[in-house]
């Protein structure tokens, strides 16, 4: 009980602590949305891939010395998610071999280029927090959270707007072509999405464990859930109570915030597949 | 004689590689019951993506007169353990007339339902589409293909992997759907099926039109009996 009054003393007088709040609920919102597309279409490690892109655009931006990093590392992702979804389809080059390609060399070229070019004295610090996010969240100006604020209302806008058409093209792709969506524009979308949510999560959990916070709320949802809304709905539910918990504990016992989320989603996943087991055994 | 839905006059299909058929010269009309038979690899589905739009032909010409083609695609590995409710998919059919309005009308929601009811599958609204049998499925995804057109529908292969009676069950019931007035298109390999059911019959092979008739004509024909007769000992 004493642990959660400090919180709330915490959350009352340190306006840094509601920012994290703010930003790190809407962040694990919108990732959940997506992530019941992404891994139905088998696209998971598209979000592995573009957050490494994420990284390494992190690391051209920090040499420029821009104060805002966004300029640079959106542009970048996104373009890249468009690339990746193009490759996805039909070149010479596989879609897993791809992303594959894509996120260890922007991965390499990124860890280069910040030992080349240090922008502080603490390289490995620096990398350090870009790949884990450890407390860059607790450090948000307010200019951040509410470019944060935006981009997360835009996402959850634009997914509750073509919600019939992506829960479509998830479906059956050749389908939707055939009855005159076009699908090939739903999946640019769903691309786009993806790599604004991966550079907006890099803030809070770092680029490493981005795509489980894509995919975790996902999987535990669609455990027990049996229908493309109620998992949708569960997942987002699950992210943003594994979000709010993470970040409380965190901040009591100072334990890195991304980590702290990532495992309270994994608890949560091994939680559901024990009820997933019950309610099989039940029905049989 | 019924008004033409789909003209194809000498019309090839290909890749940039290569061409796939050559010469296909057929006419569909409004409440045939057309088969499309050929070995793999002899251009069936090159012919369905043209046939719906998707793929240009390669030389000829498609007229399409129909307003719309249901479509009922093989099932994908997605599919299978994908957590959609029946109603769910049902509805999705009528997206190609949603345009860019985000949500379903009432008209929309009702015409998903009634096809439901007419395929006999209104109990299993609720249910997960993962959990139901094949032939359950592809129920399924005829009243989603109803949804999207009502008067012409194009299946691809829709009994694979069914089991005897539930192959039988869906050959009866798409039957049936042609008694009550929708064209239909099937893509088969089953071709003792496709002369006991189907009114007419596009056999394509060896890159080029080897029949087009009636069911009757192409029991007659040397293709047909050389096919029949093969398919039989392969079912044997």
């Amino acid at each position: 009980m004493n642990e959660l009054r400090t919180l709330v003393d915490y959350f009352v007088k340190y306006p840094f602590v509601r920012y994290a709040f703010a930003v790190g609920l809407l962040i694990a919102l919108c990732s959940s949305l997506l992530g019941v597309t992404l891994v139905l279409k088998r696209f998971s490690f598209i979000g592995d891939g573009l957050s490494h892109v994420a990284f390494g655009a992190m690391a051209v931006a920090a040499i420029t010395g821009l104060t805002n990093k966004m300029v640079i590392i959106l542009p970048v992702t996104l373009f890249s998610a468009i690339l990746l979804l193009r490759t996805g389809q039909n070149t010479k080059i596989k879609g897993d071999a791809a992303i594959a390609m894509i996120s260890v060399g922007a991965l390499a070229v990124g860890y280069m280029l910040m030992n080349l070019f240090p922008s502080s004295a603490n390289v490995s610090g620096d990398v350090c927090s870009t790949l884990f996010g450890s407390t860059s969240i607790l450090t948000l100006k307010k200019s951040d959270v509410t470019l944060c604020v935006v981009m997360a209302v835009i996402v959850i806008a634009v997914f509750l707007l073509f919600y019939n058409k992506i829960f479509a093209v998830t479906f059956d792709e050749s389908f939707c072509k055939a009855s005159g969506v076009n699908a090939n524009v739903y999946n640019l979308i769903i691309a786009m999405i993806t790599a604004t949510i991966i550079v907006l999560a890099m803030n809070l959990v770092g680029s490493l464990l981005i795509s489980a916070l894509i995919i975790f709320p996902a999987l535990s949802a669609m455990r027990v859930f049996r229908s493309f809304r109620g998992v949708i709905l569960c997942s987002a539910v699950i992210s943003v109570l594994c979000a709010t918990v993470g970040i409380m504990l965190s901040i009591l016992f100072s334990t890195p915030v991304g980590s702290t989320i990532v495992t309270a989603n994994i608890a949560v996943f091994l939680v559901f597949c024990g009820i997933s087991a019950v309610m099989g055994k039940v029905r049989r | 004689m019924n008004s033409a839905e789909i003209v194809c006059e000498r019309v090839s299909l290909g890749y940039e590689t290569g061409t796939v058929a050559e010469g296909l010269d057929f006419t569909v009309h409004r409440g045939d019951y057309l088969c499309i038979l050929g070995e793999n690899g002899s251009g069936k589905s090159t012919l369905v993506k043209a046939l719906l739009g998707l793929h240009p032909a390669k030389g000829g010409s498609i007229t399409r007169y129909a307003t719309g083609i249901g479509y009922l695609p093989q099932q994908t590995v997605v599919q299978k353990d994908f957590p959609a409710s029946v109603r769910e998919i049902v509805r999705s059919g009528c997206l190609g007339k949603c345009g860019f309005r985000p949500f379903y009308t009432k008209a929309e929601r009702d015409r998903a339902e009634q096809n439901m009811e007419r395929l006999g599958i209104i109990g299993l609204a609720r249910r997960c589409y993962r959990e139901l049998s094949g032939g359950q499925q592809q129920r399924v995804l005829l009243a989603r293909a109803l949804c999207a057109a009502d008067s012409m529908l194009l299946l691809d292969e829709p009994v694979t992997g069914l089991d005897p009676k539930a192959q039988i069950d869906l050959y009866e019931l798409i039957a049936k759907l042609n008694r009550d007035g929708v064209t239909i298109i099937m893509v088969s390999h089953d071709v003792h099926a496709a002369v006991r059911y189907a009114s007419h019959i596009l056999h394509i092979g060896g890159q080029t039109q080897r029949f087009f008739g009636t069911a009757a004509e192409y029991r007659e024909s040397e293709t047909g009996r050389a096919f029949l007769a093969a398919g039989g000992a392969e079912h044997e």
